[in-house]
């Protein structure tokens, strides 16, 4: 089967230094598939999203690779069009829910716009619709919270609304970028489990973006784990908890904290791994700059 | 971390810093209320002419001193004209100048910052060099060079506010726009396909008019002071009509044998660029949809 997403090495580097913080990366999920990818603070795993979704920030560019969006290669669209496209099959699901909605704007507003902008929908369709993805992840007074400013809201409310508007317009793919690292653990649990049953309900291919290993293993089919920019494992999440293939993999699930044994496993990546994939990334680079 | 924080103690800090920008906002905007009447209704309730001079009652003291004439209630100046009248009248000059002038102002030089600081880019650094080329003028001197070149006259005061104060508008929104442009919430917007003139008005525009009222107040207050500059030292518009700078201008002169020529515009001009500033930052609380 071939993926609905499939990015081929794919290349973002910093515009004035020329730096490579994604290093020729290739990726695949599946349609109604959900894939995990993980690594640690600064690999590139949001850089990767922002790339399929065209937000990437001002001082990178993407060097090479293709981004292929069902049987289109992003990359190859005039902007116009790849915002058309990329807004009507893609969604995101940010990881900061306090920055996410605007504050001065109600929610309402808010879910209604990705209807109306993308479907073309009347505003009172819409805001039917509206009404019942807000029941759908499980919102009580939708009605209330539709006239509500964000800040009025909690943070699990807020996020759950997120996922209300990313879901809207029925997307077929959607990027969570660390959807649930901005709340309290008994809330995240609540909204991990929603998301999932979200992405079963819909269907949708899900790029599921975190840290931890454990999130993985409930939700995710598969997995990519990311270093420094170079993709150093592509796997199934069966196959991964198993045996993982790459050393850098094998040390990140052995410091993953376990329920049944906290303490035991709670010790950092040795340095011996970190400077075999460090060593690695090296090799990767300069192969990459001699190509050239 | 205001989740830690018991909502009650939140709440109570919020009740007392409205209460204390209600009284600000009371009393600010009840004196620019008592001018913008005292301006729009000055044919009818100024108590004399004026421009009538009679030099029989010139520099007759306020109505408190016990041999004064009655119907002159702030006394008379050295010609003998009712110094009540004249502000009352020259209120109409400074309201004008700080109504047209504030909101040109405003207009350009928001929109400009807005541009720079949402699109970046080419934009941004022609409209921030501008800005700093423009800076690089005493402002004050440039006003009066404009003046001398322009000649004297209301529309040329407006034209110098305008040409010389853009620049507070496009540096401040320029900041607050950058600072908007990066939350998740543009982002969303972005990947929801939204035209970019759109996000910069429908998105944007709602988050910094708190930061564009509070400086269009503050702005309408530095007209009134401008304009009142120039008239003092005669650039302004033409001599026979009353304004608060030429009121004390003149009043400098005779301040030792006539103290109330000088002190009431003075007093009037005070307490209205004051009203102005105070105005502003209470609107812009009650703007802020957080403290709300
Ligand atoms: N706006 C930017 N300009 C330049 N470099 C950036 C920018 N944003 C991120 N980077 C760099 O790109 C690299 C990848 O960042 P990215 O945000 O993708 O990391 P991440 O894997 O998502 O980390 P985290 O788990 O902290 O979110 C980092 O080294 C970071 O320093
Ligand atoms: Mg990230």
């Amino acid at each position: 089967m071939s993926g609905y997403l499939r990015i081929r090495n794919l290349s973002v580097a910093l515009r004035d230094s020329g730096a490579r913080l994604l290093r020729s990366v290739s990726l695949e999920v599946a349609a109604g598939e959900v894939r995990g990818l993980v690594g640690e603070s600064g690999a590139g795993k949001s850089m990767i999203g922002k790339a399929v979704l065209g937000i990437l920030p001002r001082s990178v560019e993407v060097v090479e690779g293709e981004i292929w969006l069902g049987d289109v290669d992003l990359l190859r669209l005039p902007p116009a069009e790849r915002r058309k496209r990329v807004g009507a099959n893609a969604a995101l699901i940010p990881q900061d829910p306090l920055t996410a909605l605007n504050p001065s704007r109600r929610i309402g507003g808010q879910v209604t716009d990705r209807l109306v902008d993308i479907l073309g929908w009347k505003r009172a369709k819409a805001e039917a619709r509206a009404l019942e993805l807000l029941a759908e992840v499980h919102i009580p007074d939708p009605a209330r919270v539709m006239r509500s400013y964000p800040h009025e809201l909690s943070g699990g409310m807020r996020q759950r609304i997120l996922i209300a508007s990313a879901f809207a317009a029925e997307p077929r793919l959607i990027i969570a970028d660390e959807p649930t690292t901005a709340l309290d653990v008994t809330v995240q649990k609540q909204i991990l489990r929603l998301i999932a049953a979200m992405q079963a309900r819909h269907g949708t291919t899900l790029l599921f973006v975190t840290h931890d290993l454990g999130v993985v293993s409930k939700v995710c089919q598969s997995l990519s784990v990311l270093y420094a920019g170079l993709m150093v494992e592509d796997t199934t999440v069966a196959d991964f908890f198993r045996a993982p293939a790459h050393p850098y993999s094998a040390a990140l699930l052995a410091a993953t904290p376990k329920y049944t044994d906290p303490w035991a496993s709670l010790m950092p990546v040795s340095e011996a791994v970190i400077d075999a994939v460090r060593a690695e990334v090296d090799a990767a680079e300069t192969e990459w700059r001699d190509a050239r | 971390m205001p989740r830690s924080i018991p909502g009650c103690v939140m709440l109570d800090g919020r009740a007392a810093i409205r209460r204390r920008l209600g009284l600000r906002l009371w009393l600010s905007g009840g004196w620019l209320a008592l001018v913008l009447l005292a301006a729009l209704l000055a044919p009818w309730i100024s108590p004399q002419d004026p421009l009538a001079q009679d030099l029989m009652s010139g520099r007759l003291p306020p109505f408190w001193v016990p041999q004064t004439e009655p119907g002159f209630w702030l006394g008379t100046d050295s010609l003998g004209r009712d110094v009540l009248s004249r502000i009352i009248w020259g209120a109409r000059v400074a309201l004008i100048v700080a109504f047209v002038a504030g909101t040109l102002t405003a207009t350009i030089g928001s929109a400009l910052g807005l541009i720079a600081g949402y699109f970046r880019g080419w934009a941004d650094r022609l409209i921030s060099r501008l800005v700093d080329i423009w800076m690089a003028f005493p402002p004050v001197l440039f006003a009066i060079l404009l003046i001398a070149v322009l000649g004297p006259g209301l529309m040329s005061i407006i034209i110098a506010i305008v040409v010389i104060d853009w620049t507070r508008f496009a540096r401040v929104i320029r900041a607050e726009a950058m600072n908007q442009g990066a939350m998740d919430y543009v982002a969303s917007a972005q990947v929801a396909g939204m035209p970019r003139g759109r996000i910069m008005l429908a998105e944007i525009l709602p988050n910094v008019l708190p930061t564009i009222v509070a400086l269009l107040s503050l702005e309408m207050g530095i007209s009134v002071i401008v304009e009142a500059i120039l008239s003092f030292v005669n650039l302004s518009i033409s001599t026979d009509q009353p304004t608060w700078g030429g009121m004390i201008a003149e009043g400098r002169i005779s301040v030792h044998q006539a103290w109330w020529v000088l002190v009431f515009p003075l007093i009037a001009l005070f307490l209205t660029v004051l009203s102005f500033s105070q105005f502003g930052e209470g609107l812009k609380d009650r703007f802020d949809p957080v403290l709300r």
